[in-house]
């Protein structure tokens, strides 16, 4: 009778593996098999990367108008035309006819007029990031126009606007979050290692900063604003109001994790070789819940896009000429508009994708922190 | 528990006088002071600045003394019911804004009451039934929920509502009834535009909600006591709502606190965009002509009433689960 060992040389491989990889290994492992969060995390890349280059990307400037199309729907990219298939994708030109009793000029896609796309383009030189000179473009037609997400009332291009808009609003959210973090961080850990008098003053501010309802207060802090503020004082401005009350949920969370990790063996351990306070706090315990605040951080990012989504949305947050997400939207504030032009909707589908994302992203991020728990 | 009580009005004396500094503070932030957008005001309808009521103005209203004690004549007045002077519609502020706070309540009252009834029937079946299509599509649909800024729900409902079936939701009330006093048949006209507001506000709240409570439930479902009450042969419904769900809906009570400044914030920019009377769209205009008295007192009589909201909650809470204790 043959005896089959108890442990199989793979198994006791695997097992290796898992007890000799480091904690963010752990993390990394159970963040893979959260597929929507992966999946959520490269449509996020791909936002990113749109935003941050949309001048190459945008087939227009955002600003340019164009009075001979105002309200012009948006286009198909075809593939099959009157000709047949053609493996460059084209789109029809529009004909344009006036209803003379409302005086609103209504767009039919025209057969007659093809206008090919092309890819990467000659266009005028302009500076990527401000930084490089580059004269070529995503994509474009040579002759004709191209309006894929349609115009708005001053016939600007609704495609290069919201892309140009989600740079302004996405990164918002960064520099929102950013300030909050440090705020939380720094506030949050001191009243959590200190405890005593400064916690319970730092607890009541917390407290009362959450019971304060956040739209009203954002609009009355944003509302003293001074008019003559630069386009990017305005913008610093808003991540700073966006983040007066955002960091009390990293804060809390940091205090707690602080105050259950200061009885823990390894903190003491340190503390009685004569690690110095400010090691102690740095080289073991922050590693320790790092993880925990990168996904607390990715969870508050979306809160941050809907604040100033709402804010601009209202005319009291960013203002044109800058051009955000909630800027946009200002357009599409009445239904008579929306009747008359739908598209206008779109950078608010651009909102709830992104915002989706981060979400579901900061969902998977949460679960994966703690890679010792179940499951 | 009445000492439990009274400690917890003390706190709240802090929490109140740091809101009321906050406040003071959002009213003295904008350039100038009251007195000399008063007097820009009058120089732009052309009328005639009388010295003699700029100085009593100035007076009344202490604006040439120090900060704090402005601060302090302030909230004493405020406390007896003077808020101040909108110098846009020329009124008393308690005049403009008792109606307008007054329908906010209502509508966040009935938003909180349908958040709590929404989430407990979808939270409950979702937990019961994880991994099943129903469970799926509620997470899903509570995700969206989350994503969706209130106003783009409101906006396309309006316009769903428009396009599809040729209506107009937005208001409270119909034309007929908009100027008319209160009447039995007003309130009923009132409660039938109700919904649109209650769902648009209520949906973020919802979907956090049954999240909550979906995740509370799972770890119970899954205790030895339950076990325990099956192997026992207690009937299933029984079983569920006799104890796992009693544990479960604590979070209805507890979140409260941060489920109220979440209605609020969404009642205000819902109502501007559903062009309801209540507290947002005056805030809004407020804000935008710097008529600071008038906007400050409506973000400190919203903060107020939040608080107050909690409060309730907490006895609430300290009623309804015996394990917290009120030493």
């Amino acid at each position: 009778m043959s005896q089959t060992s108890p442990i199989h040389p793979e198994d006791a491989k695997k097992a290796n593996e898992v007890f000799y990889a480091s904690q963010w290994q752990l993390i990394w492992r159970k963040f893979r098999k959260h597929r929507v969060a992966g999946i959520c995390a490269v449509v996020l890349m791909l936002i990113y990367i749109l935003t941050m280059f949309c001048e190459f990307f945008a087939p227009h400037n955002p600003l340019t108008y164009n009075t001979d199309f105002v309200y012009a729907p948006p286009q198909r990219i075809r593939f099959v035309g009157e000709d047949g298939f053609s493996f460059r994708p084209f789109v029809y030109g529009y004909t344009k006819t006036r209803d003379m009793r409302t005086f609103r000029d209504t767009y039919e896609p025209d057969p007659t007029q093809v206008f090919p796309l092309e890819f990467f383009p000659e266009v005028a030189p302009y500076r990527l990031l401000g930084i490089w000179e580059v004269n070529r473009q995503f994509f474009g037609v040579q002759e004709g126009y191209i309006f894929l997400l349609g115009t708005d009332r001053m016939g600007r291009d609704m495609l290069s606007r919201i892309l140009y808009g989600g740079r302004i609003s996405t990164t918002i959210g960064l520099i929102g979050v950013l300030l909050s973090l440090v705020m939380g961080v720094v506030i949050g850990g001191f009243s959590g290692y200190f405890g005593g008098l400064f916690d319970s003053i730092v607890q009541r501010i917390m407290e009362l900063l959450r019971t304060v309802p956040t739209i009203p207060l954002w609009m009355g802090l944003s509302a003293a604003l001074p008019e003559d503020w630069t386009p990017v004082q305005v913008f610093l401005g808003i991540s700073i109001i966006l983040s007066f009350q955002g960091w009390t949920a990293l804060g809390r969370q940091v205090r707690s994790k602080f105050m259950s990790l200061k009885q823990e063996d390894f903190v003491v351990a340190a503390e009685l070789i004569g690690s110095s306070r400010s090691r102690v706090v740095f080289m073991h315990m922050l590693p320790s819940f790092m993880s925990h605040i990168i996904a607390s951080v990715t969870l508050a990012i979306p809160s941050m896009i809907l604040g100033e989504t709402s804010l601009s949305f209202l005319g009291l947050g960013l203002r044109p000429p800058i051009i955000s997400w909630g800027v946009l939207l200002q357009e599409a504030q009445n239904v008579r508009t929306l009747n008359l032009a739908p598209w206008l909707f779109l950078p608010g589908a651009a909102v709830v994708v992104t915002v989706l994302a981060f979400n579901f992203l900061g969902d998977g991020l949460r679960d994966a922190a703690d890679p010792y728990g179940g499951g | 528990m009445l000492g439990f009580l009274v400690r917890r009005i003390l706190q709240m004396i802090p929490v109140l006088i740091a809101i009321s500094a906050l406040t003071f503070a959002i009213i003295q932030l904008p350039p100038g002071d009251y007195l000399t957008t008063y007097m820009a005001e009058l120089q732009m309808t052309g009328e005639a600045i009388h010295e003699a009521e700029i100085e009593a103005l100035r007076q009344r209203y202490g604006l040439d003394r120090p900060i704090l004690v402005q601060y302090t004549m302030w909230i004493t007045r405020a406390v007896r019911g003077d808020l101040g002077v909108s110098f846009e519609y020329n009124l008393p502020v308690s005049v403009l804004i008792w109606e307008r706070i007054g329908l906010t309540v209502v509508i966040s009252v009935l938003t909180l009451l349908f958040t709590w009834v929404v989430s407990f029937a979808v939270g409950v079946y979702s937990a019961t039934r994880q991994y099943s299509i129903g469970d799926y599509l509620a997470t899903f649909a509570g995700f969206l929920g989350l994503a969706t800024p209130n106003f783009m729900i409101a906006l396309i409902l309006m316009y769903a509502a428009n396009r599809f079936f040729g209506q107009s939701i937005g208001g409270l009330f119909s034309p007929a009834y908009v100027d008319e006093p209160w009447s039995f048949a007003k309130f009923v006209d009132m409660m039938g535009h109700m919904w649109v507001p209650v769902v648009v506000i209520g949906t973020s709240g919802t979907a956090a909600l049954i999240r909550v409570l979906r995740a509370n439930l799972l770890d119970e479902l899954n205790k030895p006591y339950v076990v325990t009450a099956k192997a026992k042969g207690i009937s299933e419904f029984r079983l569920l709502f006799k104890y796992p769900v009693r544990v479960a809906i604590i979070p209805f009570l507890a979140t409260v606190g941060w489920t109220l400044p979440l209605i609020i914030s969404g009642e205000t920019i819902t109502s501007v965009v559903l062009g309801l009377p209540t507290a947002g769209p005056l805030l809004l205009r407020s804000l935008q002509t710097q008529d600071m008295f008038l906007a400050g007192s409506f973000i400190l009589i919203l903060s107020v009433l939040t608080l107050i909201g909690t409060l309730i909650s907490d006895l609430l809470l300290a009623w309804a689960d015996p394990r917290i204790r009120y030493e």
